[in-house]
């Protein structure tokens, strides 16, 4: 809420800067978002008064006005505006004036007549963006004053960030009654008048709608002048609120909806058929709005109508057709109450957020609605002249919210807020805020004002008590609790545990956006049903991630693009797939590697990192799980991968993962550069660890014995190893490839693979017979199963 | 004796001569050996008179003696020269750099995350965990943000075709925990949380903390202690704080909290738009309502609860100035972490 510091001022004037208020109202709960001056400053401008206007003798558009400005001698100012008359006061500026553009005025030669200062419009005072014409000043405007002073500009503009919470803080009067409440200084309320009707006109109005418009308050206005002009104090109260004027109806209905928070609407009459209804629009109605924009309404939606058609979006915004113009001679004034829940219901749907929908959307003061009809009314004769009708009022009380009553308990307050505010500051406190309380056996027992429509419950008031009290005057106090050990399991790894595993081997943890382009997407995973946003910020942020993959290799990308060439990184975080109509929200760890093993240095021969040392990388967090045995790599298949370079990580009878080389065509597609290598598996599934249980180590030594085999290139390790593990049984320790060859003395598409066995006896020292037995048997299986022969 | 003595002046001789292990044991073998020439006297001793015998054997043994001990000597001396000359040849630019594999980082937000996790476990918290993928029950009904309530206007949410959303913040994780066991309860939870906003200070995904505690005594003085040692541990400062009145659907008294600048020492500079504050978390009492949500008796239990950005604490405690580089994942910028 934007207001003048001014118009504040004449309704509560406390005795602090404007930097105090601020402060002050911040710690209430009212932020000043900003406090800027209310004008750009300039000098050298006076109120004049046009005292003959005559044709340029050389310029069909020019006139030449002699301006008093209350010197001896008129001044004489060619001026290009329409609206330059005789009689009209207006702002004129002097030889030597600075305009807040910081254009100086000179007296100059304009078209061979002499022109002494310039005839200002608003927008070449810097109060408006554009304007047309010039500024009119009122006719009492005193002649020679400097303008800056006549209009109080030396005023700043607070906008206050007011809390879904305080509607009531909406208006001029809210805000003084909160300051007043605060700083317990006086209010000057100014008095409004009830008017006596001049006319019995009345507009037959029906409500079909009660509980949506308990209260509905009309007046006709017959025979106004719509075309003058607002005031300038009022237009530049309007400005200082950041509200355009748009013309002298118009402005006193805003006018009064930022004096006293009531949203006010006028209709031109002749434009009103029959009556007025306010109902539920058919939903076959449409209407044109204020901003020019057409609307197809709904049954939902509640309406102002005539007998014919929908004139207004109760609450929301007025139609176009019906609007006061320049040219309209009877009006009505509206002012009711309608339910906040209706007014939320229409702006969301249409999209639509207006001063008067934003202050019913939060709840007005329900008694305030013929207070501000009158006051309105009251301007406008002022303004527009005219003859008042009768007030037109329909009331459905029961609709209307009822004044709370609230049994506030002492003890409450003291086990909420941790601290007893003493009595008679509570009962001062409540009496500042115009709540009216009465003693209880337990407390008090408070009616809320009606223009606190927030205040429900208990804790609301005990809010309310801390709040004016002062957050930061109740003492901080330390928890007491009773102590509880929290479970410490040692079956499930620290996440910490596996971020520092891969840390530790040069990885980078990221965070990438959980939603992805679905186009992006479907590059990794073809065919792939992402779960999609309705409302996306921008396509490439449209669909939850199936897979970390597509994020990582952006990252990637977005670094090469930017020399780092050398790519280790991973992320932990969900993944979002849709099996059926259910979505999946899995924990994932996912990994991208690509570029060398090491960082580039002296006396290591750089080495682009490949399949295996990924996959070790993997198995070295594993072994966090202290079973990483039992995850076994099998060959696997996945579109973004490298059909030859892709495994399945399983552990028992459960996929944990998957891992391999991005797909050489996905990869030309991306642009990536170097081969690069991706992992993703399941948090839950490999967080779980063994307990380590220690057996004991055999004292007897270990013998090593190595065999080379030739075997068929389709062989893979993996059977090899098990076929040994098989044969060697409980005496073999450890079997470890040492060395794997193709090539010169091998037949092409075989391999010699090199093993190493370690055998060892828990309880004596094994004999060679044994031994060699033992090799022989491994020997024969390897033979038998894959054709290996040993090599010489 | 004469011949004796000359042995031994070209026995120190030559072994003073010797230049490596191989010649010296040469020399050794010769002098000292089966067949050496000293040993050929002592086995020659036997044919020499009986009276002669022992002063001629005491003066083999001493010769023998003195050239053990100067064998002895040039051994020492000669092993010492051969480190030596290794030492030399072995010796090294110590100011090379390391070799083999660099680590990589954590990334920032993880570090305030597990920061925050060890302050609140110190204190028997324990972390809770939900779906980012929310429905309107746990993200807003059950948190007193009815359907038509104004404050799901501040909020801008993603929503999917089917009515679900992404959670707009961590309550939901707190709903669920309410709803499932009994109080009392002492929890935090950290996670993503999404909302519609993209500018130059806010990103459509970021992260939050929440805490809550319920039981029979919580109030809001307990609630501004923990707070304060919060801030203060977390910042290792004794950093101003003061406590603001606020609105948030689910809590009453509700309020914000701001620490002093620590860019300018609450001085006033840009960072903190010359107020001297910025504004770091929300908390408050938790709300009647909530608690009538989710079955919790509010005569008997009162708790408070609190959420704050981990974006804007991580920021504040390294320096960060763009939000986006949390997003952006330059590895020039992971690297300082």
């Amino acid at each position: 809420m934007k207001f003048s510091e001014s118009w504040l001022r004449e309704w509560v004037n406390p005795d602090l800067t404007r930097e105090d208020l601020s402060n002050q109202l911040a710690m209430a709960g009212l932020e000043v978002e900003s406090i800027t001056p209310a004008a750009n400053a300039f000098s050298g401008v006076v109120i004049g008064q046009i005292v003959d206007v005559q044709k340029h003798p050389d310029s069909e558009r020019l006139q030449v006005c002699k301006v008093n400005i209350g010197s001896p001698e008129a001044l004489t100012i060619v001026c290009g505006a329409s609206n330059a008359r005789v009689n009209l006061k207006v702002a004129a500026a002097l030889e030597n004036a600075v305009l807040s553009n910081n254009l100086t005025i000179k007296n100059s030669v304009i078209r061979g007549v002499a022109s002494q200062g310039m005839l200002c419009s608003t927008k070449e005072l810097g109060l408006q963006d554009d304007s047309e014409g010039l500024l009119e000043l009122m006719q009492d405007a005193p002649i020679g004053k400097s303008l800056w002073e006549y209009l109080n500009l030396a005023d700043f503009v607070m906008d206050v960030s007011i809390t879904p919470n305080r509607g009531d803080c909406l208006s001029i009067l809210g805000m003084a009654k909160e300051i007043a409440a605060l700083t317990e200084c006086d209010l000057h309320v100014p008095p409004i008048h009830e008017i006596i009707p001049t006319t019995p006109t009345v507009l037959p109005i029906v409500i079909s709608e009660k509980e949506s418009c308990p209260c509905y308050v009309g007046r006709i206005i017959s025979e106004v002048n719509a075309a003058a002009a607002s005031p300038v104090w009022l237009s530049e109260k309007l400005r200082r609120s950041h509200i355009r004027s748009i013309n002298a109806v118009v402005d006193v209905m805003n006018y009064v909806m930022l004096e006293l928070g009531q949203p006010m609407h006028a209709f031109s009459l002749d434009k009103i058929k029959g009556g007025i209804e306010v109902r539920k629009a058919s939903n076959t109605e449409s209407l044109k709005l204020l901003d020019s924009s057409e609307v197809s309404l709904n049954a939902e939606t509640l309406i102002i109508a005539d007998q014919e058609k929908p004139l207004a979006i109760a609450g929301v915004m007025g139609g176009m057709d019906s609007g006061v113009i320049l040219e309209t001679q009877d009006i009505f004034l509206e002012s009711a109450y309608f339910q906040p829940s209706s007014v939320i219901r229409s702006s969301r749907k249409y999209h639509l957020n207006s001063d008067s929908s934003f202050r019913f959307e939060r709840g007005i003061d329900p008694t305030l609605q013929r207070l501000a009809l009158e006051r309105a009314t009251e301007l406008l004769l002022s303004i527009v002249g005219g003859k008042a009708g009768p007030l037109i009022e329909h009331y459905q009380e029961n609709f209307l919210p009822q004044p709370k009553t609230i049994e506030l308990r002492s003890h409450r307050i003291s086990k909420i807020l941790g601290y007893s505010v003493p009595e008679e500051t509570i009962e001062k406190i409540l009496h500042r805020l115009g709540f009216s309380c009465e003693k209880t056996k337990e407390g008090w027992r408070v009616i809320v004002s009606s223009r606190r429509s927030d205040i429900h419950l208990e804790v609301d008031l005990i809010e309310e008590v801390a709040r004016l009290y002062g957050y930061n005057n109740i003492p901080s106090s330390m928890q007491l609790a009773s102590l509880q050990m929290n479970l410490f399991p040692e079956n499930k790894i620290l996440l910490s545990r596996i971020r520092l595993a891969l840390c530790d081997q040069g990885y980078h943890e990221v965070v990438t956006y959980s939603f992805i382009d679905k186009h992006h997407q479907e590059l990794f995973i073809p065919g792939c049903s992402s779960k999609e946003l309705l409302n996306p910020v921008t396509s490439e942020m449209g669909v939850m991630r199936a897979s970390l993959w597509p994020g990582l290799v952006n990252t990637l990308l977005y670094n090469q693009n930017r020399q780092q060439m050398r790519v280790r990184i991973f992320e932990m975080g969900l993944r979002f797939v849709l099996e059926g109509s259910e979505i999946l929200q899995q924990r994932m760890l996912s990994g991208l590697v690509c570029g060398s093993v090491w960082p580039e240095q002296w006396g290591a021969a750089t080495r682009i990192a490949d399949f295996f040392d990924v996959k070790n990388d993997i198995l070295n967090f594993l072994k966090l799980t202290f079973a990483v045995e039992k995850f076994i790599f099998k060959p696997g298949a996945h579109p973004a991968l490298h059909p030859g370079q892709s495994v399945e990580i399983w552990y028992e009878n459960d996929k944990v993962g998957m891992m391999g080389g991005l797909h050489p065509s996905l990869a030309q597609r991306l642009k990536t550069e170097g081969k690069v290598f991706l992992f993703e598996l399941f948090l839950d599934k490999i967080e779980k660890s063994a307990l380590p249980q220690s057996s004991t180590i055999s004292k007897f030594p270990e013998i090593r014995r190595d065999i080379a085999i030739v075997v068929s290139d389709a062989i893979p390790f993996q059977a090899i190893q098990d076929t040994i593990r098989d044969v060697g049984g409980e005496l073999l320790k450890q079997v470890d490839i040492f060395d794997l060859y193709q090539g010169k003395g091998i037949v092409s598409g075989n391999k010699s693979v090199a093993l190493a066995l370690t055998l060892q006896h828990s309880s004596r020292t094994l004999i060679d017979e044994e031994v060699t037995d033992l090799i022989e048997r491994v020997v024969i299986a390897l033979k038998g199963r894959f054709n290996a022969e040993l090599r010489g | 004796m004469n011949e004796l003595d000359e042995l031994l002046l070209h026995a120190e001789s030559q072994i003073r001569q010797a230049n490596d292990l191989k010649s010296l044991d040469h020399y050794r073998v010769s002098y000292l050996g089966k067949k050496g020439q000293l040993t050929e006297y002592l086995k020659n001793l036997g044919q020499l008179p009986a009276e002669e015998r022992p002063i001629a054997g005491q003066k083999v043994n001493a010769i023998k003696q003195k050239i053990q001990v100067i064998l002895e000597e040039r051994l020492t001396a000669l092993k010492e020269t051969e480190i030596n000359s290794q030492l030399s040849a072995e010796s090294i630019d110590v100011t090379l750099p390391g070799r083999g594999q660099l680590p990589g980082s954590i990334h920032p937000i993880t570090k305030t995350r597990e920061r925050l996790e060890a302050l609140f476990g110190q204190m028997g918290f324990t972390m809770m965990d939900g779906p980012e993928i929310e429905d309107d029950h746990h993200n807003f009904a059950a948190l007193n943000i009815p359907e038509l309530h104004p404050a799901r206007t501040m909020q801008d949410t993603f929503y999917f075709p089917d009515g679900s959303l992404l959670r707009t913040h961590m309550s939901p994780v707190q709903i669920r925990t309410m709803e499932q066991a009994a109080p009392p309860f002492r929890i935090i939870a950290m996670g993503r949380v999404y909302r519609r906003e993209f500018d130059l200070t806010h990103t459509p995904m970021f992260h939050q903390i929440e805490g809550l505690m319920i039981d029979e005594n919580v109030s809001f003085s307990d609630l501004k202690g923990i707070l304060i040692h919060l801030l203060q541990n977390f910042f290792e400062t004794e950093v101003p704080i003061r406590f603001r009145p606020s609105y948030f659907p689910f809590t009453e008294p509700s309020a914000e909290v701001d620490i002093g600048c620590l860019s300018c020492k609450s001085k006033g500079c840009r960072i903190c738009k010359n107020t001297g504050w910025l504004e770091v978390l929300g908390c408050g009492m938790v709300h009647p309502n909530v608690f009538t949500a989710v079955g919790i008796d509010t005569e008997r239990y009162s708790g408070w609860a609190f959420g704050a950005g981990i974006d804007r604490l991580t920021m504040l405690r390294y320096g960060i100035s763009d939000l986006r580089a949390l997003f952006e994942n330059d590895l020039r910028f992971l690297r300082q972490f």
